[in-house]
């Protein structure tokens, strides 16, 4: 059936504005969707968002091998890209299997089997994010995240500081170390508190980034085995005769000039029963 | 005012009597065993433990051995800029060798769960005897939205098409949780119930679109092998999806042989035909009465 070359170019120009329509309403659409909320965590190993949602086809091999009800795919009600795996941390944390079943489960490449050793994975960054919800940092005794933390005491680390509230106390603060935490997400599920003060969030969300200008002078030195600068001359302060400097302390004083002669007297006195005694 | 009769309330009366209901159902039938079966083995896994196959139809592994992937969701991810795995391209090459075989667009018809939804808005309509135009949308619109679903894939460095591609929606959603996605399915049936008549499937479905492609060089084919016993009662135009295909083959001087890669080999036309005009043959059959 023949159609004039009238009818060709109307029949096409319809077509052709039916699917810009539908083009443009899934444009706007997938905007929306491709922003990944901050609690929704991808499944180890994969690739950065804008590339995983390019490779990821949405078959769900991942979930299947995944041992533990950990990964789910997104529904409609989820805010993350339809159909995609992904895992909330308050909900239940990655359990970190050491064979890492979902990563080799993946046939498209989005979750990247170049990684091995579950240990490297980059899911995200654990940061307390609210210090002062966190009871450890008000001086009670918690230390839970890292207790549950699968690589404990390197990812999370505790250390003690002073408790300047009560004088006397320490307490004892997690620290997230930025080398070794995974972000599997333990520590969020476990928290304690009605709502986590430790989160795992996206490792773009956590972390900031330091120009490449800046070098650190101790670490430069490090890597090129020797001293910047020759020669290598021991810091030491210029002061005026007479004062001194005491970075943590006083700051700066008067060397108080003693006779030798007291110093002497002070110290023989030190041994004599009655000198506190006279003092008095 | 006459009530008028719609073909397809009277469609399968004539041949029901002469081959009894199963005779004049076969296909049908045995499609949404295909169906339904196919939908069973993924929900093995997920209801009883039971891991046949893995996956879902995007993607499957069959007894941790044999790797299926969709190959129109590969190639979107190909325009993404995504370089494709090996076990991908293995799994969409399979794919597309069987597809080869069986006819394109069997995946439509004896796979895909989404012609259920539509079958049955489509049987209801004619139960009802609402009858739908085309609404003004041409068959060819379905080939655009392909198109655009690439275009779009290449633009966005994303899937886009997966975000509301109702096949996906459906059957990953049986299997992984659907949500709302039923809303979408609900609305899918009822576009081809109340709007436009076979409005999905047949004319703005990208997947069916891409095997409509695939299946315009596949082996298995309709053959009117039959065509001078046809009796001109139409049923066939009415039950085929795709009925502009039919012509050519019946009522052509040409070959016998369906050779339109919208044909989806659902057989429904061999199922109906009272005098038995239609069977299946290979492309290159040459046996023909006419």
């Amino acid at each position: 059936m023949a159609i004039s070359r009238r009818e060709f170019i109307i029949n096409s120009a319809r077509l052709a504005t039916t699917t810009t329509l539908i083009a443009t309403g899934l444009l706007s659409y997938s905007k929306y969707s491709y922003s990944l909320p901050a609690k929704a965590i991808r499944p180890p190993g994969a690739l950065k968002e804008k590339d995983f949602i390019s490779a990821c086809v949405r078959c769900g091999l991942c979930v299947n091998d995944c041992p533990f009800p950990t990964l789910s795919l997104a529904t409609l009600e989820d805010d993350v890209a339809l159909g995609t795996p992904f895992f909330t941390a308050r909900e239940a944390g990655c359990e970190m299997c050491d064979d890492i079943p979902c990563v080799k489960a993946c046939p498209t490449g989005a979750l990247d089997k170049s990684l091995t050793d579950i240990n490297k994975a980059k899911m995200g960054l654990a940061r307390i994010v609210d210090t002062k919800g966190c009871i450890a940092y008000q001086g009670l005794r918690c230390e839970v995240c890292y207790n549950v933390c699968p690589i404990r005491g390197k990812a999370i680390t505790i250390e003690m500081r002073h408790n300047k509230r009560s004088g006397k106390h320490a307490v004892f603060i997690p620290i997230v170390n930025y080398d070794h935490c995974t972000g599997c997400g333990k520590c969020e599920q476990a928290c304690i508190m009605e709502e986590a003060v430790i989160k795992v969030l996206p490792t773009k969300l956590a972390m900031g980034k330091r120009q490449d200008s800046y070098k650190l002078g101790w670490e430069e030195k490090q890597k090129s085995g020797q001293s910047l600068v020759s020669p290598d001359i021991e810091h030491k302060y210029n002061l005026p005769e007479g004062k001194k400097y005491d970075l943590q302390g006083e700051g700066l004083t008067d060397i108080k000039v003693e006779s030798t002669l007291d110093n002497a007297l002070e110290s023989l006195n030190k041994f004599n029963p009655l000198f506190d005694i006279k003092s008095k | 005012m006459k009530k008028k009769i719609n073909i397809c309330q009277k469609t399968g009366i004539d041949a029901q009597k002469s081959k009894g209901w199963l005779g004049a159902n076969k296909y049908l039938v045995m499609r949404r065993i295909s169906q339904l079966s196919i939908l069973f083995l993924f929900l093995l896994g997920p209801w009883f433990g039971i891991w046949i196959v893995k996956g879902n139809l995007t993607s499957s592994l069959t007894l941790d051995t044999l790797p299926l992937t969709d190959p129109y969701v590969l190639m979107q991810s190909f325009f993404t800029g995504h370089s494709i795995t090996q076990d991908a391209l293995i799994g969409a090459l399979i794919v597309v060798v069987f597809y080869l075989i069986v006819g394109g667009r069997v995946f439509c018809s004896w796979v895909c769960p989404v012609n259920i939804v539509t079958d049955t808005a489509n049987w209801l309509r004619c139960k009802l005897g609402i009858q739908n135009k085309g609404g003004g949308i041409a068959s060819k619109t379905r080939y655009w939205i392909l198109a655009m679903s690439f275009v779009l894939a290449f633009v966005t460095g994303s899937i886009v098409w997966e975000l509301v591609n109702p096949v996906s929606i459906l059957h990953r959603g049986i299997i992984f949780g659907m949500s709302f996605g039923w809303g979408l399915i609900a609305l899918i049936f009822l576009f081809d119930f109340l709007v436009v008549n076979k409005g999905w499937c047949s004319r703005l479905c990208p997947v069916g679109a891409f095997y409509s492609l695939l299946g315009k060089g596949s082996l298995i084919r309709v053959n009117a092998k039959d065509r001078d016993k046809c009796t001109d009662c139409l049923e066939c135009f009415s039950v085929c999806p795709e009925s502009q295909i039919i012509k050519p083959a019946l009522k052509g001087q040409g070959s016998s042989i369906i050779l339109d890669g919208n044909c989806t080999n659902c057989g429904r036309c061999i199922d109906i035909c009272e005098p038995d005009v239609f069977s299946y043959s290979t492309r290159f059959n040459k046996n023909t009465t006419k």
